[in-house]
């Protein structure tokens, strides 16, 4: 069966995000207050053919390690649609 | 004769140039396509400057797997010379033949200018014409060349001498101390032997004294020269 996975890619804490840095600072020249550590990173959604919700994302931390994040920069979060 | 592919990629876009300087250097330049599963018979591999797969996803993490890169893998692993310019060095961190990491720049901008480089190495296959610790003035044009890699990644390059090319600051220069803000000021690195290179500055791009310099050159000539001696040896 078809499950849809939506995978999270965000550039690993410590390392400068200098989009993040700009649209906090952004945010803060709207006037909004109390904002901090603003990170911009990718949303990357596909369907995928497996059993279970549970399949679905291991294939795809696969393609995370292989593709579409770089391990040196980048943290993944992935999650399977659950109905 | 030593010959010298050039690796075209859907994006490439500095593959003229290199091609015309390693033919100035008294190469044999060879146009690869990215398609091509061996390296006809080269001895040595360009990956050009340009934005490969349009940059897609991240800079170079497509290209590493055109067909080519497996040969490519398999030359650098038998001690072969392979030199990543700009996006071909992008391309050789993504596929691990680098370590580390090219970043969006840090002041959020595409670079294109003038910078000035120390040569730190010299033994590298691109490097032997230059002398140790020569500051060289030649161009970057990227958006991401911020050089990024774990703490313990750049202690070892530190101290294993694989920081082969660093900006600095000349005094009185308008160029930029550090243009993109990377680790240690980083402008390109190598593997132990100096046989894989990378480097974000365009060498290609400022190599006929017509253009007021031929400072880069010396990359191209060093390449040839070391083939050759290579292969009288």
């Amino acid at each position: 069966m078809t499950q849809r996975v939506h995978v999270r890619v965000i550039p690993r804490t410590g390392l400068l995000d200098p989009q993040g840095q700009a649209v906090e600072h952004a945010l803060a020249a709207l006037g909004f207050s109390g904002i901090s550590d603003v990170r911009i990173g990718k949303a990357i959604e596909l369907s995928v053919t497996a059993e279970s919700p549970a399949a679905a994302e291991a294939v795809v931390r696969r393609m995370c390690e292989q593709l579409l994040a770089n391990p040196v920069t980048e943290d993944f979060v992935i999650e399977a649609d659950r109905r | 004769m030593s010959r010298i592919a050039v690796v075209r990629f859907p994006g490439s876009n500095s593959e003229t140039e290199a091609l015309a300087a390693v033919t100035r250097a008294g190469g044999t330049a060879v146009l690869l396509d990215y398609r091509e599963s061996s390296l006809g018979g080269a001895d040595a591999v360009i990956l050009p400057g340009g934005f490969s797969y349009g940059d897609y996803l991240r800079s170079g993490a497509i290209a590493r797997f055109a067909p080519v890169m497996q040969a490519i893998q398999r030359h650098a692993a038998g001690g072969g010379a392979v030199i990543g310019i700009c996006n071909g060095f992008q391309i050789l961190c993504e596929a691990h033949l680098l370590p580390g990491a090219l970043l969006r720049n840090a002041q959020q901008r595409f670079a294109s200018r003038p910078v000035d480089v120390r040569i730190e190495r010299i033994d590298t296959v691109c490097t032997t014409d230059y002398s140790e610790g020569e500051i060289i003035r030649i161009p970057i044009s990227h958006g991401e060349g911020r050089y990024a890699a774990d703490p313990a990644t750049l202690e070892a390059l530190e101290a294993e001498g694989r920081v082969m090319m660093r900006y600095v600051s000349v005094p009185g220069s308008d160029a930029p101390h550090n243009p993109n803000g990377s680790a240690r000021d980083i402008a390109g690195i190598c593997n132990a032997s100096g046989q894989v290179v990378g480097f974000m500055p365009h060498p290609e791009r400022l190599a006929e004294r017509v253009l007021g310099s031929d400072a880069g050159q010396r990359c191209f000539t060093s390449l040839v020269g070391r083939l050759t001696a290579g292969a009288t040896t």
